[in-house]
């Protein structure tokens, strides 16, 4: 549990999302991430973002299956209980093809979408803070962590960047086990506060 | 930046004046709303068919396979005639997602999420019937290969059976990955925007988690372009090793080298009629014709003319092969299909997969929902034909004295019903409780392909090309 101050900024459009990522960047904040109801494509290069490696993960994992269904196969077939199937041979590789290759695939999807959840630090019963209510609807909301003496005048400086709505908010930035439906500890301190 | 122009002239892939918040509200209304009058009687008649199916498999393991009647030469009947029916119309929803993405079609965006969970049903349904045929179905898992108690005995891997176990699991697991992982934005918001406590739990749950993070749809992005790619190639592979089960053995009129790719167009034929039956019913009664155009429509109907003339071809080939061989058996085989006892159900199989899906050249007919509503079921009957005719090609084998005139008895008949029970129901699930149509994606389209965005592209259209050159490359 990290629980964490923020200064966030509520974009209608993503239009007006692209200059103010150049803006926030341009004058050195950090951005601590960008929340979007969907895709926009060129975002993450905005953002300075890295590209995704996981196509290589899903190639290792593609291999890793061909290798166990040929290796599993022919093992079988020359080593543990060898049969004469109308005298055809022990490795027959072109009849090996179909079920080698579904492996392939299968293992190469199964693999990404673990290790995409993995990365991404999701599954079913984790819990994330969510900035703004419609930020998987339609707004775009770019947060930056903040501390007791620069929330202040980072609002105001987000509010320059064509946001309709900035505030500030204390929450947890990691991820936790916890359900949609209930309010957090720290959210209804805030409150309070 | 989406500033990505297109052309005034394509259709508009949304109609209406949407903005993104209007596409959230339009497609999360049905799962917001009370079900219908009409959704719980059309639910309720698929769980009574789901349960006469029940039934029926019941009475057929209780008593065998007996029950059945099959006989020595018609070994499949009616099951694996079901089996390669259901297998056939879970490929459209594959094909859309896949290959259509690669292909880079737009339209997919407003059919693919529908179209997916049909695939994923009707491969579910597709799955019973083997299974089932087994008989003694509780060892069913001896197609698997395990470490196993009863001795170092392994499945026959350079079985086309076992090929097939392999396929459709395959199959059916990365189309559901693919699927579901399509959904988890969507799910997430349905539960922000979940008003009920229930209801942002549930949600909550399916979403896992999603907040909508820049690097995350970075990563959702490059998840969903390398399973189209693996994808692409196993949707051609499970038809493919599906017509091995017949085409790799030595039966006269079974063992022809042109089955993989007439499967294949054969089930791409039929998966899209499939999606045009549940699509033209799910657009009325959720209202969302804006979504799913007469544009969308067209563009399936359009690929159902182009399989109906491959899987016409391949008619004519087969046709054409027997003949030119010279062998005996395989033209007895072929006359006997054309001419036979049998020969209703050739001819039914001609007259509605390869004459009827002619009337799509027209335009008119194309755009027609009514029409192209009534030629979906005509081209599904066609289909089911095609594998029934391939199927009872056994019923004169080369001992006259095991000849035989095959019809199902009623478990048969009331597994069938079952299985279109099972797919119905959840179907019908589906419709009410997910997102028929992927809210993040026709949100990424919707600033080149709604209509609205689409009239405001004249300013794009007058401008000269070094103009409209510079512009676009300084916005990024």
């Amino acid at each position: 549990m990290s629980i964490k101050k923020f200064a966030v900024a509520v974009y209608d459009d993503e239009a007006v999302l692209f200059p103010a990522v150049k803006k926030v960047r341009g004058a050195g904040y950090k951005i601590h991430d960008v929340y979007t109801p969907f895709a926009v494509h060129g975002l993450d290069v905005a953002l300075g973002e890295k590209e995704s490696d996981l196509h290589i993960a899903g190639f290792i994992y593609g291999i890793t299956g061909t290798c166990t269904a040929l290796g599993f196969m022919g093992w079988i077939f020359t080593t543990d209980w060898p049969q004469n199937f109308g005298g055809k041979p022990h490795f027959p590789l072109p009849a090996f093809i179909p079920i080698t290759f579904e492996l392939t695939v299968l293992f190469a999807a199964v693999g990404m979408v673990l290790t995409f959840c993995y990365l991404n630090q999701i599954m079913p019963g984790v819990k994330k803070h969510i900035f703004h209510p419609r930020q998987t609807d339609d707004k775009f909301v770019l947060v930056i962590e903040v501390n007791e003496n620069t929330a202040k005048e980072t609002e105001t400086f987000l509010k320059t960047t064509g946001a309709e709505e900035t505030n500030i908010q204390v929450a947890e930035a990691d991820w936790w086990f916890g359900r949609f439906d209930k309010r957090e500890d720290y959210e209804i301190q805030e409150q309070l506060a | 930046m989406h500033l990505k122009y297109e052309s005034v002239i394509r259709e508009p892939l949304v109609d209406g004046n949407k903005s993104y918040h209007q596409v959230t509200e339009d497609i999360c209304a049905t799962i917001e709303n009370k079900p219908t009058k009409l959704w719980t009687i059309g639910f309720l008649i698929s769980a009574s068919l789901l349960a006469f199916g029940m039934f029926s498999v019941t009475w057929e393991v209780y008593w065998g396979t007996g029950v059945w009647h099959l006989n020595k030469t018609i070994g499949w009947g009616w099951d694996i005639t079901n089996f390669v029916w259901w297998v056939g119309i879970g490929h459209a929803g594959t094909l859309i997602s896949a290959i259509l993405l690669l292909f880079r079609q737009g339209w997919r965006t407003g059919v693919n999420r529908a179209a997916e969970a049909m695939t994923i049903f009707a491969v579910m349904c597709a799955g019973q019937f083997p299974i089932w045929h087994m008989g003694r179905v509780w060892d069913a898992f001896f197609v698997l290969p395990y470490g196993n108690t009863r001795g170092p005995l392994w499945p026959n891997f350079i079985s086309p059976l076992l090929w097939d176990v392999f396929a459709i699991s395959t199959y059916f697991t990365v189309s559901l990955l693919f699927w579901y992982s399509g959904l988890i934005p969507d799910f997430a918001t349905l539960r922000d925007r979940a008003k009920t406590k229930f209801r942002k739990a549930a949600y909550g749950v399916v979403s896992f988690g999603w907040a909508g993070s820049a690097k995350h749809w970075q990563r959702h992005e490059m998840l969903s372009l390398v399973l189209a790619g693996l994808s692409t190639p196993l949707v051609l592979s499970v038809h493919t090793i599906v017509s091995f089960d017949f085409a790799t053995s030595i039966v006269p009129g079974w063992h022809t080298t042109i089955f993989p790719p007439y499967f294949v167009a054969g089930a791409v034929f039929s998966g899209f009629a499939m999606v045009q039956t549940l699509l033209v019913i799910t657009r009325k009664v959720l209202n969302l014709q804006e979504y799913i155009t007469i544009g969308h429509i067209e563009a399936m109907n359009k690929v159902i003319v182009l399989t109906g003339s491959i899987v016409g071809v391949a008619y004519l080939t087969e046709l054409f092969i027997a003949y030119f061989s010279g062998v005996l058996w395989e033209q007895e085989a072929f006359r006997l299909r054309v001419l036979g006892p049998y020969w209703w159900a050739y001819w039914a199989m001609m007259t509605c997969n390869v004459v009827s899906p002619q009337l799509f050249w027209f335009k008119k007919l194309r755009r027609n929902v009514w029409f192209t509503f009534f030629m979906s079921i005509i081209v599904n009957i066609g289909m089911w034909f095609e594998r029934f005719v391939i199927i009872m090609a056994l019923h004169r084998d080369y001992l006259p004295s095991s000849w035989s005139y095959y019809t199902p008895s009623w478990t048969e008949v009331g597994f069938y019903l079952g299985s279109f029970g099972l797919f119905f129901t959840c179907y019908f699930l589906f419709a009410k409780y997910f997102p028929v149509i992927a809210i993040a994606e026709i949100k990424f389209i919707l600033k080149t392909s709604g209509e609205n965005y689409k009239n405001k592209m004249t300013e794009y259209e007058d401008q000269t090309n070094e103009h409209f050159l510079e512009e676009q490359t300084h916005h990024h």
